[in-house]
C-alpha cells in the first residue's frame, strides 16, 4: 500500500509543524543534562506556546503594521520551507518549489522582516539586534553558498529531491569533499540558527543578545509564532543537513512501509544530531561579536577546500 | 497593423514633438504639465508596445531616413535585443512620466517648467533612438542627445555649486566614454574592409572579418566607453555624484534605465558584431562585474544620503548584469549555447528587474524628499505613519533589490547562480575552480544588499522621527506619484511570479544572440515551474511561494483570531530609564558599524572622538563630538592623480601667457618662421 504524493506533502507538513517543539524540547533536555541542571519535560515548549497563545498582547504605542504582520509572515515562510524539505519521501509534489538555493532566500525574507520588526520600535536593542544579525548573515552567505555548491557537485543537481535521490543510492563512502562541506555547513547552521557560539538562544536581557534583541518587544501569540518558527528553523536545518549528507532511509515514493522506517531513521538521525549540537554548544562559550568573521572565514575556507577536493580527488 | 518599427518611430516622434512645442505652452502651466508628461507616457507605451511586439516575433525591421552624413543616411533597425531595451525604457518612461505629473509640480513657480519637459522628453527620445540606430554615426548623435539632456537635467538645480560640479564631471567622463566608443567603432570601420561610409553601418560591422588583435581592441574600447556610462567600477565616481543632485524622476530614469543602454552596447559588440571571441574577454567582464558588484554595495551601505546610497546600488547591479554577461561571453567561447543562453537571460533579465525596482526605489526617494526636503537618513524616521502608502511600495523595491523571493530581483539573481552552478561543466581547470568564487562573492553581495535596505527601510520609514522640524509637517504624496510607484511595484511582483512567461517571451534574443532557446527547458512543465536547462538539476516556482506564503499566513491569522485577545498600546518600553528621546535610536552609521568594521580596509574610513569637558567641572564629560568620513578610494588612486597631472600641464603651459603684446608678436614671428622652413 502506498500513500499519494499529496497526502505524503501534508504529512511531512504537520509532521515538522506538530514535532519540531518535541525536537526544540529534546535539545533542552539534552542540553540539560550536559550542564548538570534539571530538565523540564520534552512537552515544555508546546506547554509554552500554548500559555503564549492565550496571552494578552502589548504593543508599544507607535508600532506599525510591520511590527504586527512580521510575525505571521515568518511564521507562513517558515511553514512554506517545511514543505519543500524531504523528511520522510522525495515523492513530494511541491519539492520543485525551490531548490537548496531558493530554500536558503526564503530563510533570507525571514531574516529581512525579523530585522525590519527590530527597528520598528526605535529603541536601542532593537536596532542593535537588527545590525549584528545582518552582519553575521552578510558573513555566513557565502559560506553556505560554498558548501551548496560543493554538495551540488557530488551529486550535479541543486535540487533537494534529487540531492537525495542520487546521495541515497550511491554506496556508502567517506567522501573528502563532503567531509569538509559537513564541517561548514554545521558551522553556518549554528550562525543561521543562533546557536552558541554565535548567538545565546538562552539569554533574555542581555548586551550580547542578537535574534533576541530583535524580537524583545513582542508578547502573546505574536512570540509564539516566533518561537514556533524558530523551532521550526532549528529542525528544518537539521533536516536539510540530514538530506544533503545522510540521506539514506529517506523513502523513494510513498510507500508505508518505508515511510516508517524513513520517520524511525530520521527521529534517531534527529536526536544523534542534536547531541553534537549539545555537544558544541557545552564545550564553546559564545564569541565576541568581532570574532565572527573569523569563524565565519573559516567556515568559507572549509567549503572552498571541498570543492576543491572535489575536482582534485573525485 | 502597424508594423513594430513605425510604432517605435510614433513614439519618438512624439517625443521630439513635445520637445518642440513645450515652449508654446509655457505660459499656461496648470496644462503643460499634466499634457506633455501624460503624451510622454503614451510614447513610452508605444514603445513598450513596439518591443513586446519585436521580442515576442523575433522579427527584425529596417529603414533608413535620407537625413545625416552625405553618402550615410541613418540607419534604423529594431531586432529583438533592440526591442528587449525598448520595453525597458519604455516601462520606465511610462511609470516616471506618470510619476512626474505630480513631482514636478513641487518645482511650480521656482523654475522653468518648459526647461524641464523639454530635456525630459528629449532625454527619452534620446534612448530610444540610441537602441533604433543601426549605424555608427547615427547611434553616436543619440548617445550624444542622450548625454546632453540628462546632463542639463541634472544640472536643473544649478544654483548650488555641489550640482554643477556633479554635472560637469558627468559631463566629462561621459565623453571621456563616448571618445572611446567612437575610437571603437573606427577600428571596426577600418577593419571592415567596405568602401566610404558604409563600413560605418552596423550591418558592414556584423560582416567583418577582424583579426583578433584589432577585434579585441575594439571590444575593449567600446567597453571601456560603454563601462563609463555604466559606471563601472573604477569608472564609476560620476554616479554617486550626479544621481543625487538631479531631479529624482530624472534619477530614476537615468539610473533605471540610462545605464542600461551601455549593457545595450555591450551586448551589441559582443554578441552581434564580434560573435567569435575568447574566453578571457568574458574573464575581464566577469571580474569587473564581481567588483563592481562588492565594492558598489559596500560603498552603498557606508552612506547616509538616502539617493547616494542608491546611486551605490546602480553600480552593485549593473555589476551583477556584467557578472550575467560575463559567464555568457565565457560559455559562448567555449561553444556552450544553452548556458551561454542561460547566463545572457539572467543578465537581461536582471536588466529589466533592475530598471524596474530601481526606478521605484528612486521615485519613493522623491517622495520622501518631495515630503520631509532632507536627503539625509540620519534625519528621519518613523515616516512609515506619515506616509502610508508610499512605505509599502517602498519596501516592495527593498524587498525586490535584496533578491528576496517571490519578488523580482530574487529571480535573475537565482538564474545567475544557476548559471554559476553549471560553471564545473567548462573544459578549463582553472575557471573551474575561480568561477564558483565568483559565485561566493554574489553572495555576499546580495546579503549585503538585504543588510543595506534593513538598513534604508528601518532608518526612514521605522522607528521615531529623527529630524529637528516638525514631523506633523510631513504628508503624503499626491495620486500620480503613488500610481507612477504602484505600477512599478506591480511589476516588481509580476516579474518575480511569472518568470517562465519572462523568459519564453524574450527567449528569441538568446536564439539570435548565442544560437541556443532556453524557453523550451524553462517552461517544460508549465508556467508554474522554471526549470533551466532541466527539472533535475533545479527548479523554481515563484506563484508557489507567494500563494503558499499568502495562504499560510492568513490561515494563521484567522486560526488566531477566532478568539481575539485584548491588544493594549503603552508607552515604549525603556527599561525603566524614563528620558528616552528619539536621538537614542540606532542611526544609520550605528547600523552599518559591524560591516564598516569588518570590511572597513576597502574605504578610507576616518573617524574621530573629541570629548569636550564640562565647563563646571572640567572632570566630567560635557558633550561628545563624533566625525566619520568616509571616502572612495578611487577617487585619490585614480582620479585625484590625473586632475593634479593636468592642472599641472595646464600651469606649464600657461607660462606661456605673458600679457605683453610683444612677446606675442614674438610667438607670431617664431610660428612664421617655422611654417616657411616646414613648408619651403
Amino acid at each position: 500500500m502506498s500513500l499519494h504524493p499529496f497526502a505524503i506533502e501534508l504529512l511531512q507538513f504537520v509532521l515538522l509543524l506538530g514535532l519540531a517543539p518535541a525536537f526544540a524540547g529534546w535539545v533542552k533536555i539534552l542540553k540539560c543534562r550536559a550542564q548538570g541542571r534539571t530538565a523540564p519535560g520534552i512537552l515544555q515548549p508546546y506547554r509554552d506556546i500554548r500559555r503564549l497563545f492565550g496571552k494578552d498582547i502589548v504593543l508599544a504605542e507607535n508600532a506599525s503594521w510591520i511590527f504586527r504582520f512580521t510575525p505571521y509572515l515568518v511564521f507562513g515562510v517558515t511553514a512554506v520551507a517545511a514543505g519543500i524539505i524531504p523528511l520522510l519521501s522525495v515523492d513530494l509534489p511541491l519539492s520543485a518549489t525551490a531548490d537548496v538555493i531558493a530554500l536558503v532566500m526564503l530563510f533570507g525574507i525571514v531574516r529581512f522582516f525579523t530585522a525590519l520588526a527590530g527597528m520598528d520600535i526605535g529603541t536601542a536593542f532593537g536596532g542593535m539586534g537588527s545590525s549584528r544579525e545582518m552582519m553575521i548573515a552578510s558573513l555566513a552567505e557565502p559560506a553556505m553558498l560554498m558548501a551548496v555548491f560543493t554538495v551540488s557537485l557530488a551529486s550535479n543537481s541543486s535540487s533537494l529531491t534529487q540531492m537525495v535521490a542520487v546521495m541515497g543510492q550511491a554506496e556508502f563512502a567517506i567522501r573528502p569533499s563532503l567531509a569538509f562541506a559537513l564541517a561548514a555547513f554545521i558551522m553556518i547552521a549554528l550562525a543561521e540558527t543562533g546557536r552558541i557560539p554565535v548567538d545565546n538562544p538562552a539569554t533574555h536581557l542581555e548586551l550580547t543578545m542578537v535574534h533576541e534583541a530583535m524580537i524583545l518587544e513582542y508578547s502573546g501569540r505574536h512570540l509564539a509564532l516566533f518561537e514556533w518558527a524558530g523551532m521550526m528553523k532549528l529542525t528544518i536545518f537539521f533536516a536539510l543537513g540530514i538530506a544533503a549528507f545522510s540521506p539514506w532511509g529517506i523513502a523513494a515514493d510513498g510507500d508505508i512501509g518505508a515511510l516508517l522506517l524513513a520517520f524511525g531513521l530520521l527521529v534517531f538521525k534527529l536526536a544523534v544530531g542534536a547531541l553534537i549540537m549539545v555537544l558544541i554548544e557545552t564545550g564553546l562559550a559564545k564569541m565576541r561579536l568581532f570574532r565572527l568573521p573569523e569563524y565565519l572565514g573559516s567556515a568559507f575556507l572549509l567549503a572552498t577546500l571541498g570543492m576543491i577536493a572535489f575536482f582534485i580527488l573525485e | 497593423m502597424p508594423a513594430s518599427l513605425d510604432i517605435a518611430g510614433f513614439a519618438v516622434l512624439l517625443l521630439l514633438a513635445l520637445a518642440v512645442l513645450a515652449p508654446l505652452l509655457s505660459s499656461v502651466r496648470t496644462i503643460q504639465i499634466p499634457l506633455a508628461f501624460s503624451l510622454s507616457a503614451v510614447a513610452s507605451l508605444a514603445a513598450v508596445v513596439a518591443g513586446i511586439m519585436t521580442v515576442a516575433s523575433g522579427s527584425v525591421a529596417s529603414a533608413t531616413i535620407s537625413i545625416g552624413l552625405p553618402g550615410l543616411p541613418f540607419h534604423l533597425r529594431l531586432d529583438p535585443l533592440a526591442g528587449f531595451f525598448l520595453v525597458v525604457i519604455g516601462l520606465m518612461g511610462l511609470f516616471v512620466s506618470i510619476y512626474s505629473i505630480g513631482y514636478v509640480k513641487g518645482y511650480g513657480g521656482v523654475r522653468s517648467m518648459t526647461q524641464m519637459i523639454c530635456f525630459y522628453t528629449l532625454f527619452l527620445a534620446g534612448m530610444l533612438l540610441v537602441v533604433l540606430a543601426d549605424d555608427a554615426y547615427f547611434f553616436l548623435v543619440a548617445w550624444e542627445l542622450m548625454a546632453a539632456a540628462s546632463y542639463f537635467l541634472v544640472m536643473y538645480e544649478d544654483e548650488k555649486g555641489e550640482n554643477r560640479r556633479a554635472a560637469f564631471l558627468y559631463l566629462l567622463i561621459a565623453h571621456v566614454g563616448a571618445l572611446a566608443i567612437l575610437l571603437a567603432f573606427g577600428v571596426m570601420a577600418g577593419q571592415s574592409g567596405a568602401p566610404g561610409f558604409v563600413g560605418y553601418t552596423f550591418n558592414a560591422m556584423r560582416s567583418a572579418q577582424l583579426s583578433s588583435g584589432w577585434a579585441a581592441a575594439a571590444f575593449f574600447l567600446a567597453f571601456f566607453g560603454f563601462a563609463a556610462k555604466a559606471g563601472v567600477i573604477p569608472l564609476h565616481v560620476w554616479l554617486p555624484e550626479a544621481h543625487p543632485v538631479a531631479p529624482s524622476n530624472i534619477s530614476a530614469l537615468m539610473s533605471g534605465v540610462m545605464l542600461k543602454t551601455s549593457i545595450y552596447g555591450i551586448c551589441r559588440f559582443a554578441f552581434d558584431f564580434i560573435k567569435v571571441f575568447p574566453w578571457w574577454w568574458g574573464g575581464v567582464v566577469l571580474a569587473l562585474g564581481l567588483l563592481s558588484a562588492v565594492l558598489g554595495v559596500l560603498y552603498a551601505l557606508m552612506q547616509h544620503d538616502l539617493k547616494r546610497l542608491l546611486a551605490y546600488h546602480s553600480v552593485e547591479n549593473i555589476g551583477i548584469i556584467l557578472i550575467g554577461l560575463g559567464l555568457s561571453m565565457i560559455f559562448a567561447a567555449f561553444q556552450m549555447p544553452t548556458l551561454a543562453a542561460l547566463a545572457l537571460v539572467a543578465a537581461l533579465y536582471h536588466t529589466l528587474n533592475h530598471a524596474v525596482f530601481k526606478g521605484l526605489l528612486f521615485m519613493g526617494a522623491g517622495a520622501v524628499l518631495h515630503a520631509t526636503h532632507v536627503r539625509n537618513m540620519e534625519e528621519m524616521g518613523g515616516l512609515i505613519h506619515r506616509m502610508p502608502w508610499t512605505a509599502p511600495l517602498f519596501l516592495v523595491g527593498c524587498v525586490s533589490i535584496s533578491a528576496l523571493p517571490p519578488f523580482n530581483g530574487f529571480v535573475s539573481e537565482w538564474l545567475t547562480f544557476q548559471a554559476f552552478l553549471l560553471s564545473p561543466a567548462l573544459p578549463h581547470p582553472l575557471l573551474k575552480l575561480l568561477i564558483p568564487l565568483g559565485a561566493a562573492l554574489l553572495a555576499l553581495t546580495g546579503a549585503l544588499a538585504a543588510a543595506c535596505f534593513v538598513k534604508v527601510f528601518g532608518v526612514v520609514f521605522l522607528g521615531q522621527w529623527r529630524g529637528h522640524q516638525k514631523p506633523e509637517r510631513i504628508h503624503e504624496v499626491g495620486p500620480s506619484m503613488l500610481v507612477g510607484m504602484l505600477l512599478a511595484a506591480i511589476s516588481c511582483l509580476l516579474l518575480g511570479i511569472f518568470p517562465t512567461w519572462v523568459i519564453g517571451w524574450l527567449d528569441t534574443i538568446p536564439e539570435q544572440l548565442c544560437g541556443a532557446k532556453l524557453a523550451e527547458s524553462a517552461g517544460k512543465f508549465g508556467w508554474l515551474w522554471l526549470t533551466p536547462i532541466a527539472h533535475e538539476r533545479a527548479s523554481y516556482s515563484g506563484p508557489v511561494v507567494f500563494i503558499g506564503i499568502l495562504v499560510v499566513v492568513a490561515v494563521t491569522w484567522l486560526l488566531l483570531h477566532v478568539h481575539a485577545t485584548s491588544v493594549s498600546r503603552v508607552p515604549i518600553w525603556d527599561c525603566g530609564f524614563v528620558k528616552l528621546t528619539p536621538r537614542m535610536q540606532y542611526t544609520a552609521s550605528a547600523f552599518s558599524m559591524p560591516i564598516r568594521r569588518v570590511l572597513g580596509f576597502l574605504f578610507a574610513v576616518r573617524e574621530q572622538v573629541e570629548i569636550v569637558p564640562h565647563t563646571n567641572h572640567p572632570a566630567l564629560p560635557g558633550s561628545l563630538q563624533y566625525r566619520l568620513r568616509i571616502r572612495d578610494r578611487f577617487w585619490n588612486w585614480l582620479y585625484a592623480p590625473q586632475g593634479d597631472a593636468a592642472y599641472w600641464v595646464a600651469r606649464q603651459v600657461g607660462r606661456l601667457q605673458q600679457g605683453r603684446i610683444q612677446i606675442y608678436l614674438l610667438y607670431s614671428f617664431v610660428t612664421l618662421i617655422v611654417l616657411l622652413v616646414f613648408l619651403g
